[in-house]
């Protein structure tokens, strides 16, 4: 019997979670303005939750390192949310939505958080446009949809590409009001610094004020982690720069179980790295592969043309080029989910045809979509006969009113209009499935404390689809886990205001300050950058889009050796009571040099290749899907949930079963 | 990268925190790509402080992709600097030549104190969002469905362009008077154009305008330089907007 329940309740799958609602303890009024409820991080998820958490009358206490809550990087999602709405009458349902994300998965996530998930993504819609979110709309005035990959409907809703910083700021609006209330205490420039446990549960934070280096002590009945992603433990991701993994792994090494650290989705639309010097990299929108086309030259003669700049790629002839996503998989096409297409493009560039000096780019052409909408608009606007030029310049202005924002951001980074010449773009590290093990009521396994969003693992599996994220973030944030938290907080009725004078605070805080003393203090020679770019090329290198045994082993010994010249090392400028950008990094690298091993036993441990997870090792040898990722559901059908024990290689290994009653497991095909 | 990039002098405002007194210090910066943002020029200074055992240079930024709204910096005297229609992590240092000297410094504005060197205090922009800048609608999801009220293409079209503001402040820093209109404006006038926005305009607007004032910042003289140097493109009909709905609510 595994330590891990997952409290799934029973019954058919359909009706598991109205009739858990029906039965979990509830608060009453009164005494929900005796619990204090903290919640660290603002994005969608940790946003909604402060906000609904507020609302139902808990006091909430929000963290955000960032000057305000609407910076969380929620707001950078750019696609779209989905939800089974079924508007477009193309055939969608709650159950197909579920079935999708599940598939989507590989078959790696819990079925029954996935159909709740299904479930109230339609009300997510609803609340968002109360809320007066600007989502599209089509001429009629009704919502319009778009299609993303892994799908064959459109269920996409969407607010130019900008969605996620329109949903985001509507969760901030709903803050917002209980900020001004009262009901919401927002402490802003704040990072949590470690979580406090007494009596076995969470009861509260220690925080650090990163505008005056002050620690503080703040108690809650209940914690709540929405922190969001650790991809930028590759140093080079899509993330926000300050994007980290710290409350996630200060929660891991007081008792939460972190679960599944390798699934890592690499996005495959994103701007190719220019220089060393790089800091982020940029995602371009999966939306763009509606219209646009992903292609390399099919002769390795143009491909030396092209990097020599002899010939450019609008040059190249249609019997020219190779559409590989459309030739290796003619149903989904240009729509395989984001692991599949990001694997291929890998292979192209491996096999030599990467299109960019640094032969790792591969071209996303708009110039079909162009011509398709002009000459539909020209037939809409009754000119017969249309110039060429005519068909391009109508083509174009539906092409700019709809990723308008995206081509003027690659424009202004890589100085190329992409309206005249292909995108070049490469794969880079965007999302993490991975993360802090929950069971159905978001709840870790320590007592009271839950994680919500990205920063948990519970919904995406081994491969998250594409407009998934905002939908899962503010799911959980708005109407699953104020549900299930109170059924915990029922019990804390009586319990009255946690103090923070006692020995456990005491405890955290002196762990706190005794590691901001060491960097301060130590006489190193190098700085945090250094230790996190090699940090990031190890990973990237290998833990990257493809593993094997080898390369994971040498990983983690790698890592180790960065983590130890670190702790000798590194060198923090600047004073410990005053705002000290090195030293929040330093505390956050640090962090990250614990994760990126165990990230890499993760991998090292799952022989089989699922979802964003490929294991050289295992891939498919011959038939139709040769080269295909290779499931292996008899011996991994689990999720792997790791305790804490010190060094992150002796971490233990849980195994979660997971069970799959409503859907059967098949091969991932997209062919 | 080898000895072909530009070689630069920087002039930079440093000020230890807001009690200080700050000063305008300079530095050399050597070889760098045309190809890199001017917030990676900003590490490559910062790196090298560290390895001379100075302090770095402390400034706002986070997604570095032009949506969230952390950075700021006025550079050679313009909010985001010389660019338009980008935010300071979206400027690349093609914009600028080998030789040139950049001078940076925070947005400057009443209302923004200075923290620490290029870093300010921008939470004035949050108490007026607080004033009102919400729908009050609860967050069950029991609200209608959402195709229940039709809304224009056109009426939703133009809220989104106003509600693309990312709260940065350059049109504060921009305005003569440290005007914060355009801001006010913009969020006023997404909910003015959409129906749910309706049961709570006047209020709303009231509300929004006194915290504004209330927040030490200046009024609008329409010199337009606002909108020349919004990174995102929001409009002055916003401020217009506003005003007619201020009017609307006081009659």
């Amino acid at each position: 019997m595994s330590v891990l329940d997952s409290k799934v309740p029973e019954g058919p799958l359909k009706d598991k979670w109205t009739s858990y609602k029906d039965k979990i303890n509830l608060v009453n009024p009164a005494n929900k303005r005796l619990i204090d409820v903290i919640v660290v991080g603002t994005g969608l998820a940790g946003g909604s939750a402060a906000a609904t958490l507020a609302e139902l009358g808990y006091n909430v206490k929000a963290f955000a390192y960032q000057d305000s809550p609407r910076r969380a990087h929620s707001i950078a999602a750019q696609g779209g949310i989905n939800a089974a709405k079924n508007y477009q009458g193309d055939g969608d349902s709650t159950y197909r939505l579920f079935y999708d994300t599940v598939k989507g998965g590989d078959y790696r996530s819990r079925e029954a958080n996935v159909y709740r998930l299904a479930e109230v993504s339609a009300n997510i819609i609803d609340q968002c446009v109360a809320q007066g979110v600007p989502f599209a709309r089509d001429y009629g005035g009704l919502l319009d949809n778009r299609s993303f990959g892994g799908v064959l409907v459109s269920r996409t809703f969407y607010a130019k590409g900008q969605t996620g910083q329109q949903l985001l700021l509507g969760a901030y609006s709903a803050m917002n009001r209980q900020i001004a209330r009262g009901k919401i205490q927002m402490y802003n420039r704040h990072e949590m610094l470690d979580v406090v446990i007494v009596d076995g549960k969470a009861r509260g934070i220690i925080a650090r004020n990163l505008i005056t280096g002050e620690i503080e002590r703040h108690s809650a009945h209940a914690v709540v982690v929405a922190s969001g992603g650790y991809g930028n433990v590759f140093f080079l991701s899509t993330n926000a720069m300050g994007s980290n993994v710290s409350a996630g792994w200060k929660i891991h090494k007081k008792g939460a179980f972190f679960a599944n650290p390798c699934y890592t989705q690499i996005h495959p639309t994103c701007i190719p790295r220019s220089g060393d010097y790089q800091s982020k990299l940029t995602l371009m929108s999966e939306s763009l592969r509606n219209d646009g086309r992903i292609w390399v030259p099919k002769n390795m003669e143009d491909v030396i043309a092209i990097r020599e700049g002899r010939k450019k790629p609008t040059d190249l002839s249609e019997e020219e080029r190779d559409y590989y996503l459309e030739r290796r998989y003619p149903a989904f096409g240009n729509l395989v989910p984001r692991d599949v297409a990001s694997r291929a493009a890998k292979e192209r560039c491996d096999a030599g045809y990467g299109v960019n000096a640094t032969g790792e780019a591969v071209y996303l052409d708009f110039a079909s979509a162009i011509q398709r909408y002009g000459k539909e608009q020209a037939k809409i606007h009754g000119i017969a006969n249309p110039s060429e030029a005519k068909i391009y310049e109508l083509g174009q202005k539906i092409v700019e009113a709809k990723y308008g924002n995206l081509f003027q951001m690659y424009e202004k980074i890589v100085d190329e209009n992409p309206y005249e010449t292909p995108m070049m773009i490469y794969p880079a590290v965007h999302y993490t499935m991975g993360g802090v093990w929950v069971d159905y009521n978001l709840m870790t396994t320590v007592p009271g404390l839950y994680c919500i969003g990205e920063a948990n693992f519970s919904d995406h599996g081994a491969n998250r689809l594409g407009a998934s994220a905002l939908m899962q973030g503010l799911a959980d944030g708005y109407f699953v886990l104020p549900y299930t938290i109170g059924d915990y907080l029922s019990d804390d009725i009586r319990t009255g205001k946690i103090p923070t004078d006692t020995p456990e605070f005491d405890a955290a805080e002196k762990e706190v300050k005794d590691r901001i003393d060491f960097f301060i203090n130590n006489k190193g020679t190098k700085s945090v950058d250094y230790f996190h770019k090699k940090l990031g090329k190890v990973m990237w290198d290998k833990c990257g889009m493809s593993r094997n045994e080898q390369g994971l082993k040498e990983a983690m010994v790698e890592i180790k050796a960065i983590r130890e010249e670190f702790w000798k090392e590194v060198s923090v400028p600047g004073g410990a009571n005053e705002m000290n950008p090195e030293l929040e990094k330093a505390g956050r690298v640090a962090d990250f040099l614990e994760l990126g091993e165990l990230f890499a036993k993760d991998a090292l441990t799952r022989e089989e290749s699922c979802g964003g997870h490929f294991r050289e090792e295992s891939a498919e040898e011959s038939g139709p899907q040769k080269g295909e990722a290779k499931r292996n559901d008899k011996d991994f059908a689990f999720v792997s949930a790791w305790e804490y024990k010190g060094e992150p290689a002796d971490a233990v290994l849980h195994k979660e079963e997971l069970e799959f009653k409503d859907i059967e497991l098949k091969q991932r095909s997209y062919k | 990268m080898s000895g072909k990039g530009m070689n630069l002098t920087l002039k930079i405002w440093r000020q230890k925190d807001a009690k200080s007194k700050g000063k305008m210090e300079t530095y050399k910066v050597n070889d760098i790509s045309e190809h890199m943002s001017f917030l990676e020029m900003m590490d490559v200074l910062n790196e090298q402080l560290i390895a001379e055992g100075q302090e770095p240079v402390a400034f706002d930024h986070d997604c570095r992709e032009g949506i969230c709204g952390m950075c700021s910096m006025y550079i050679n005297g313009e909010a985001h600097g010389p660019d338009r229609g980008v935010t300071t992590c979206q400027l690349h240092m093609r914009m600028f030549k080998d030789g040139d000297t950049i001078t940076i410094e925070p947005f400057r504005a009443a209302a923004f104190p200075v923290i620490k060197d290029l870093v300010v205090d921008r939470t004035s922009f949050e108490r007026i969002q607080q004033a009102g800048g919400y729908i009050s609608v609860n967050t069950s999801g029991n609200t209608q469905d959402a195709n229940a009220i039709p809304i224009s293409k056109h009426a939703a079209d133009e809220a989104m362009d106003a509600a693309t503001c990312i709260g940065c402040g350059a049109c504060v820093a921009t305005c003569k008077n440290s005007s914060a209109m355009l801001f006010v404006g913009a969020k006023v006038s997404q909910y003015a154009l959409l129906p749910q926005g309706q049961v709570e305009a006047a209020d709303r607007v009231k509300n929004m305008v006194a915290q504004m004032d209330l927040e030490g910042f200046g009024n609008c003289t329409n010199t337009g330089a606002c909108e020349v140097e919004c990174p995102k493109g929001i409009s002055l009909d916003n401020i217009a907007r506003m005003n007619r709905e201020l009017i609307k609510a006081s009659i």
